[in-house]
């Protein structure tokens, strides 16, 4: 995890040395504004995994390894899960409303509601609502 | 012997690993959080939106063959350049790159079972769906879609200029189509982080999945503000707020600057996934490892780097940028992006090269990357812009690059095709497609220089009486319908071989990367087996266990290192 780090944190300072070079040079604050929050937005998770990387030491991706050594369960992957769509729906609506009318609130916000509880709870489960 | 042991995944509610369990057809669409199927939605969607942008292209062309062109009124001209460039980068390219082929590459050539968040990458797919269906739905508003080009500028874009529905359609869409991508920049990152087989250190990642995480960080750093750029021009629009009005105390060029800081590495953002192919296919297909591996990723960090500070270059006439510190990062970007050029010719130079169509695309790629390269170091020079901005040389100059994108696009489908699919395109197809691609590329490109550096202004539908203006123009026209036609032949190929049986084997190319190592199409969680990782190019050990494997120090075919590394010693 230490070259993940090393990139976030390498782009965050580079972006905020180039921010305030930017700032004083040229005093228009919202083009500095943004590289100094992009900046932030680099440095900021580039610790954490610096963080991390300290705590956890090298994985098998972080070094030469065999793949039995990263032999057993890596992660659990959902199957397949009708949340998304309906998710997707609802976001869809909720633009739409944007557009055309608040009436489209009326179907896109319960099923963003809908959507949301049933992805948590789906995931809470440990599998889909059919009960697989 | 090799080991060749896969660590074993779960699944959240299927221990057979067996996604579909009775999810057939339409149901199975719905409902898949497979990161291939979602790859293969987001290609056949993104092509198809290039196909309709590509048609809008060919009827503005059409416009442009007689100076007083009658084709399409003024207004539906405007509506028409809007939406071919907005449909081409946020609903093509990016999402093609990003969206389709990383998505399916990405976790196989990294030995991982699926993307990190699987749901949140089918809620992406949906998202962008959403999106594109939600912004062609302007043409059917009774004010047209929107009109105002595709960079939407401020006060063009407000509610007096543009009052009707097409544009908060256009609005909404981005709306949509940025939460998509910030969602698959996420995924992107995780996926990469956390997800690589044991061995499969960050220096031995292919350099496609290198660039598609410099991508996915760059994602993560400019679309949020154009998202929140939008959300404010809705603001403007409908709640009565002035951020961009200079009427109310606001400021128009803060749009451009919003704009551009997402819009600038955005040309980055489509661009590195297409280094990124290019870079898998040459050193395969010239029979030769990369040259200059090490280099190759410092020079993608770099230019995501520095593509965060130019974005002013856009805004050079508006007289309100500091002109010499946009158009020094500009020139630095040069620097890597050369880098990378001269390792793709380091990589097929002594090689044994084959012309398949994927290298020919490969190749092509780099010549018209090259051209639209060459003239943006031009544009970064203030005096050159004041001279050229907004005339056809600025067309010329980015379309050189967007078809290089488009010709790298096809160099990544003629490769991939058998992998994803199992069949093959036809080769013979392949090579008219790409002669009429790339000469009709050119031929588009060079007469727009020409007639640009006399003063031809963009985004009009009618332009002077002058024969030279219009002899430019026409050939510019025949360029462009030529590439039009190698979009037909491209179709009829896919169409084709849709009904060809599966005969491309697991590694048809002699592959390097994991990708090659899995069946053609790969199975549900990508591997049956995986081989020990010792260099970036795993497969191509494996299959070649009698060759000495490389270290970045040695990149030299010829030179035993002392350690042979492979794993068959």
């Amino acid at each position: 995890m230490k070259v993940e780090a090393r990139l976030l944190i390498w782009l965050g300072v580079f972006i905020g040395i180039m921010g305030i070079v930017y700032g004083i040079w040229s005093k228009e604050w919202g083009g500095t504004a943004m590289l100094i929050g992009t900046a932030i937005l680099g440095i900021f998770p580039g610790l954490y995994y610096r963080w991390w990387s300290k705590r956890m030491g090298d994985r098998p991706e972080d070094r030469d390894a065999t793949m039995a050594e990263g032999a057993g369960r890596i992660d659990t992957f959902p199957g397949s899960s009708i949340w998304p769509f309906a998710l997707g729906m609802g976001c869809w609506f909720l633009v739409l409303a944007l557009v055309f009318g608040t009436w489209f609130v009326v179907i896109g916000l319960p099923l963003v509601i809908f959507a949301v509880s049933g992805a948590t709870a789906e995931s809470r489960r440990g599998g889909d609502a059919s009960g697989h | 012997m090799v080991d060749t042991l896969q660590p074993t995944t779960e699944h959240a509610h299927d221990d057979g690993h067996d996604e579909h369990h009775g999810a057939s057809g339409l149901l199975n669409w719905l409902t898949t959080t497979d990161h291939k199927i979602i790859g293969m939605n987001y290609t056949v969607t993104s092509v198809i939106m290039m196909l309709l942008g590509g048609a809008m292209a060919m009827l503005i062309r059409a416009q442009l063959t007689v100076p007083d062109g009658g084709l399409v009124s003024l207004a539906k001209y405007n509506e028409l350049f809007t939406m071919h460039g907005s449909i081409m980068i946020y609903l093509f390219a990016g999402p093609f790159a990003f969206g389709g082929l990383a998505n399916y590459m990405v976790p196989i050539q990294i030995g991982a079972p699926d993307m990190a968040f699987p749901r949140l990458n089918a809620l992406s797919y949906w998202l962008y769906l959403t999106g594109s269906i939600t912004m062609l739905l302007g043409f059917f508003t009774a004010g047209g879609a929107a009109n105002f080009g595709w960079v939407g500028y401020a006060p063009l874009s407000n509610s007096l200029n543009a009052p009707g529905a097409g544009a908060d359609l256009w609005v909404g869409a981005l709306i949509l189509t940025g939460f998509s991508a910030i969602f698959t920049g996420v995924n992107l990152v995780a996926t990469i982080f956390y997800l690589r087989a044991p061995g499969m250190t960050m220096f031995r990642m292919p350099i496609f999945t290198w660039n598609m995480l410099v991508t996915g960080i760059l994602i993560l750093l400019a679309f949020p503000v154009l998202t929140a750029g939008l959300v404010m021009l809705y603001c403007d629009r409908h709640f009565g707020t002035h951020i961009y009005d200079a009427n109310g105390g606001g400021s128009p060029v803060l749009w451009q600057h919003i704009f551009w800081f997402w819009g600038h590495p955005e040309v980055y953002i489509l661009a590195l996934p297409f280094f990124g192919m290019v870079t898998e296919i040459i050193p395969v297909f010239s029979k030769k490892p990369l040259f200059g591996y090490k280099g190759m990723v410092f020079a993608t960090i770099t230019i995501a780097a520095l593509s965060t500070g130019v974005w002013a270059h856009h805004m050079f006439t508006t007289g309100v940028v500091l002109l010499p510190f946009f158009s020094f990062m500009t020139y630095l970007i040069s620097i890597p992006t050369g880098m990378k050029f001269f390792n793709w010719i380091g990589s097929m130079w002594g090689g044994q090269v084959q012309f398949t169509s994927a290298m020919l695309f490969s190749i092509g790629f780099l010549l018209t990357f090259l051209i639209g390269g060459i003239t943006g170091i031009l544009l970064a020079s203030p005096p050159l812009d004041f001279f050229t901005h907004d005339t056809y040389f600025v067309v010329a100059h980015f379309h050189s690059v967007v078809i290089a994108l488009v010709i790298g696009a096809m160099a990544g489908i003629f490769y991939w095709y058998p992998k994803m699919t199992g069949r093959f395109l036809s080769e013979r197809l392949g090579k008219i497609q790409f002669w009429l691609l790339f000469g009709g590329g050119l031929l588009f490109v060079m007469p727009g220089y020409l007639v640009g550096l006399r003063g031809m202004p963009r985004r009009m539908a009618v332009y002077i009486i002058d024969p030279t203006w219009q002899n430019l123009n026409i050939w510019s026209s025949v360029g462009g319908f030529l590439m039009g036609i190698s979009m037909l032949i491209f179709a009829a190929n896919a169409l084709k071989t849709m009904k060809t049986p599966k005969t491309a084997g697991p590694n048809p190319w002699d592959g390097h990367t994991l990708e090659w190592f899995t069946t053609s199409p790969p199975p549900h969680h990508n591997f049956y087996s995986l081989p020990n990782i010792k260099s970036e190019r795993p497969t191509w050990d494996y299959f070649h266990p009698d060759a000495p494997a490389l270290t970045h120090d040695d990149h030299d075919p010829s030179h035993v290192p002392g350690a042979v590394k492979a794993d068959a010693q």
